[in-house]
């Protein structure tokens, strides 16, 4: 771990202060990756305790009540919190390195997105100790969302509000980072595939989030200040909940999937030795998944009644989307095709989330039916294919960024027999939890109910699907005893350990905080390899050595978060007592309060003189 | 040389303060269709067709508004354009839907 | 660009808006904002669409909404637009007294307008009792027009800190793009209101 084995000289206190008022994109996507890391084993745990409840029939290991704060809090916790941080781990700790820059476009707003994710996740957990979490489902659907008792849901809204913010700004900067800061040469169609694919989804944050942004507030409202929103006796319509929630909830699913094929898009190319097949078909495909990714969101609502030419028109709409993922399949295979595979840990994810994520794409165009779907909604079909495209594709995305990438931001390789190892278990687990849950749902399992009667055929596929889960949780124990043993004993390993293509294993690791003394000329699609065919190890530059401009530290962010964060509990509590209004007050006072300060200080950042740099080179 | 610049600046005042001349023109439309859309209402057109017509008028005003008032209409607005519009869409169909779809 | 080049430009650029890379970020990112506003206020006027029959036996639309003010608001909202066009105008002609003169102006149209709303809702509140809670069109009325409201507050506040933090220093490479995004902010409030006058009174009382 480079960046903290550095710093293990200087007081624990001091590496703290370093990284809350960090604005480098490297830092900070070290910290989504802790933040996210620690989410993601929070939301296993409570997986665990479902699939443990749910081992035999009329189990009790749980209540009927914690049950259901389970189920929402993991779905919640997961997606909000463990798969979109990670994603962002790696945009941060990639992207800018991808397209030759020295940093992002909003160093300010990256480190503010960041806080207010960690601070909106811990509200959202604050619910567990106050007498109950959030319980309506991670759909919330009204009116069970609106009349559920406690605060659990209050602390869901305003957790999912504060974090909501912090992803919006992080999508705005990187589309505009991914725009304007590209190095020369690196036109569009040379950017790698993993920054496209984050661009477009990017843009898919900034337009799903605000309605989600709409519908916490209408929640809040709801459930805090007695507005009639989704209250029928007052003329209101839960309906509106349920499209605005998928509204976002749609391209949200895109929004977790599509890096994580630009992931598997440098994997495979670079595993392979091969250029991607097909770069602009993928890119062709990406974009046209975004687009109609915004115009099927009903088909999660093909029961409530929107009649026979709705149903048919989302059907049909949502069934086109399997066609620009199919290229995508091919396009992959194509690439392993005739190349010179070598099978690492990163490669062993990708040829496991090819078949994995058919699969889920295949039971996706079955519920897209939806005559069919009046069958299988509500029911564990439903959990299967939303586990087969989340974790067949995204968390299977992510644990090969983590190998591929983890080199890249701690200078240390991870261990390859473990990595390997950790890969087989964690997929023959998955597949047994969720491949019988298939037909657990086609045999009348409901989702969401916390207990089944005895000999009706559930108890065995119940069984297996809880055992899976279990071995999931040891390949996650191996991967975590992987990082800490290499840490410990592993040995820096070095400039471009995969032999690498894209230009962020041109940096070299571990990286300068200013990334690149000079920036690189880019002259074709894979950069590094461009050279390195050409017999050359390193980049040509594209500039004279000269002084760098870089951004200040800052603890505004923080600042801010912490100001949103105590008006959030104001807002919760305030039904109780006027007096806690004050905590609105308090709270919001500090956060625009920090804006102000932001707004009226100049701050130019400062330059890193061409003299320093060139006392560098020499050492 | 020198001259040359000062001759190019004195084309650009120039240039910019017909710009401005369209965007007090601009100012007069908006105002036209305002009170066109106002006059429409208080008649006793078919309110059907009066809706129509003052929704268009507010698509037009705010057409003018983004290419003269927020300068679209200048270069370098390609991605500003594309991700706005974007929103637009994202937008229409958010509307669509829950005109459409809440209450049928 | 150095920093003496950026707080004391020898020469403005034809552009200072755009002229240095934050400039340009700035100006991008906050279209691409803009862009997620529209989706949110999208969002507003569906759902204000979906519910505005529901009255829950209040007044309706058509009882309450009087046009004369709209009109008022309208104009105002209407002016303060061309006004910070103005600003814009002599912020690029490197003509900062100008500047600061049209953005005081647009703040001022901006506050009338803001006075109007508040009377208009304390008129509904008093004697209509329309409210927030009255009704699911209360509920999306309110937060509609108020949504649109804050929006105004906060552009007011955001242009007022701008001249007031700025009054000493002029204008320079380093504020001019802040200027600039604020008064596309303003604008956008009011593209807003254009759809909220026609969708919201005009259709309410057709
Ligand atoms: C070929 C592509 C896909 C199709 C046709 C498709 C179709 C569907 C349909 C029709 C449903 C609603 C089922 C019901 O509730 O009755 C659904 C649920 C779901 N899908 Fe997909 N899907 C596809 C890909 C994906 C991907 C790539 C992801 C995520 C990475 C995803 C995540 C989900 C989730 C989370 C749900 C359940 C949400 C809930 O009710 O809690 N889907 N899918
Ligand atoms: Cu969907």
């Amino acid at each position: 771990m480079s960046t903290l084995a550095a710093s293990n000289k200087r007081s624990f206190w001091s590496v703290v202060w370093d990284y809350i008022t960090t604005v480098d994109h490297k830092k900070i996507g070290v910290l989504y990756l802790i933040a996210g890391g620690f989410f993601f084993l929070l939301g296993g745990l409570e997986a665990l305790a479902i699939r443990w409840q749910l081992v035999k029939p009329m189990n009790d290991f749980v209540s009927a009540g914690f049950y259901n704060e389970l189920i929402t809090m993991h779905g919640t916790t997961m997606i909000f919190l463990a798969a979109m941080p990670l994603i962002f781990a790696f945009m941060n700790a990639v992207i800018p390195l991808q397209i030759g820059a020295r940093d992002v476009a909003f160093p300010f707003l990256n480190s503010l997105g960041l806080w207010l994710f960690v601070f909106g996740g811990i509200m959202l957990n604050v619910g567990w100790f106050t007498g109950g979490a959030a319980d309506a489902g991670w759909t919330a659907y009204t009116p069970l969302s609106t009349i559920s008792p406690g605060e659990g849901m209050d602390y869901y809204v305003i957790g999912l509000q504060i974090s909501g913010a912090g992803t919006l700004m992080a999508g705005i900067n990187f589309l505009v980072t991914i725009i304007n800061m590209r190095a020369p040469g690196m036109t569009y169609m040379r950017l790698p595939l993993f920054t496209w694919t984050s661009f477009v989804a990017s843009a898919l944050i900034l337009f799903a989030f605000p309605a989600l942004t709409v519908g916490l507030f209408l929640m809040m409202f709801d459930r805090m200040f007695d507005s009639a929103f989704f209250d029928p006796a007052m003329g209101g319509n839960s309906i509106i909940w349920q499209h605005l929630f998928w509204i976002f909830g749609h391209p949200e699913v895109y929004i977790l999937i599509l890096p994580i094929f630009g992931v598997f898009s440098e994997v495979v190319s670079t595993f392979s030795r091969k250029r991607l097949f097909g770069y602009s078909a993928m890119v062709f495909a990406t974009v046209l998944i975004a687009f109609l990714g915004f115009m099927v969101w009903a088909h999660h609502m093909f029961t409530v009644g929107m009649g026979a030419a709705a149903n048919a028109i989302f059907a049909v709409a949502t069934m086109t989307i399997a066609v620009p993922t199919g290229i995508k399949i091919f396009n992959w295979l194509f690439t392993m095709w005739r190349g010179s595979i070598q099978i690492t840990t990163p490669m062993l994810y990708a040829l496991g989330f090819i078949p994995t994520f058919t699969i889920g794409g295949m039971t996706g165009v079955m519920l897209a039916a939806a005559t069919a779907d009046y069958q299988y909604h509500d029911s564990y079909f439903v959990i299967a294919h939303f586990h087969y495209v989340i974790i067949g594709g995204t968390v299977f995305g992510l644990l090969a960024a983590t190998h591929y990438w983890w080199p890249r931001m701690f200078n240390r390789m991870l261990d390859e027999r473990l990595g390997k190892i950790t890969f087989w278990i964690f997929f023959v687990g998955f597949h047994l939890t969720f491949m019988i849950q298939h037909f657990l749902g086609l045999w009348g399992m409901p989702r969401r109910y916390w207990v089944y009667l005895p000999d009706q055929g559930l108890d065995l596929g119940n069984a297996i699907s809880t055992a899976g889960a279990f071995l999931m949780a040891i390949a996650v124990l191996i991967l975590l005893y992987n990082i800490i043993k290499t840490a410990i004993k592993g040995e820096p390993c070095g400039d471009d350990p995969w032999d690498g293509r894209t230009l962020e294993w041109a940096v070299p690791i571990p990286a300068p905080h200013y990334n690149f003394k000079q920036v690189p000329l880019v002259r074709g699609l894979d950069p590094l390899w461009v050279e390195k065919m050409d017999g050359r190890k390193e980049m040509t530059p594209s500039e004279p050595l000269d002084d760098i401009h870089m951004p200040n530290n800052t603890v505004l962010p923080f600042v801010m978060t912490i100001g949103f964060f105590i008006a959030g509990f104001g807002f919760i509590y305030q039904k109780y007592d006027n007096a806690l209004n004050a905590l609105i007050f308090v709270g919001m006072g500090i956060a625009l309060g920090a804006m102000l300060v932001r707004s009226l200080k100049d701050d130019l950042g400062y330059h890193i003189p061409k003299k320093e740099l060139e006392k560098e080179a020499r050492k | 040389m020198e001259e040359r610049a000062t001759f190019n600046e004195e084309f650009i005042k120039e240039k910019r303060r017909q710009d401005m001349r369209h965007q007090v023109l601009t100012f007069s439309m908006l105002i036209i269709f305002t009170l066109i859309s106002f006059g429409m209402v208080m008649s006793d057109l078919n309110a059907m067709f009066v809706r129509m017509v003052i929704i268009l008028f507010a698509v037009v005003q705010v057409g003018f508004q983004l290419y003269y008032f927020m300068h679209m209409n200048e270069k370098g607005h390609g991605m500003p354009s594309l991700l706005f519009y974007g929103g637009c869409f994202a937008g229409f169909l958010t509307v669509l839907g829950l005109v459409v779809l809440t209450w049928w | 660009m150095t920093e003496q080049d950026i707080m004391n430009p020898k020469k403005m650029p034809l552009q200072p808006e755009k002229a240095t890379l934050e400039g340009k970020n700035k100006f991008l990112g906050f279209w691409f904002f803009l862009g997620g506003e529209a989706v949110l206020f999208a969002s507003l006027f569906g759902t204000y669409l979906a519910l505005n029959g529901s009255l829950n036996g209040g007044k309706s639309a058509e009882e309450m909404f009087g046009l004369p003010l709209v009109f008022i608001m309208t104009m105002l909202l209407l002016t303060s637009s061309l006004t910070s066009v103005y600003a814009m105008h002599h912020l690029r002609n490197n003509d900062f007294k100008r500047l600061q003169l049209w953005m005081s102006i647009t703040v001022i149209l901006g506050l009338g307008f803001l006075a109007c709303e508040i009377y208009e809702f304390y008129h509904y509140i008093t004697d209509y009792g329309f409210t927030f809670r009255s009704s699911a069109f209360g509920s999306a009325f309110y937060t509609l027009v108020g949504f649109h409201g804050g929006h105004v507050v906060f552009g007011l506040a955001w242009i007022t800190a701008l001249i007031v933090r700025n009054a000493k220093r002029g204008l320079n490479l380093y504020n001019a793009p802040k200027y600039y995004i604020a008064s596309l902010y303003w604008h956008f409030i009011d593209v807003v209101w254009v759809f909220i006058f026609t969708v919201v009174y005009l259709m309410g009382v057709l």
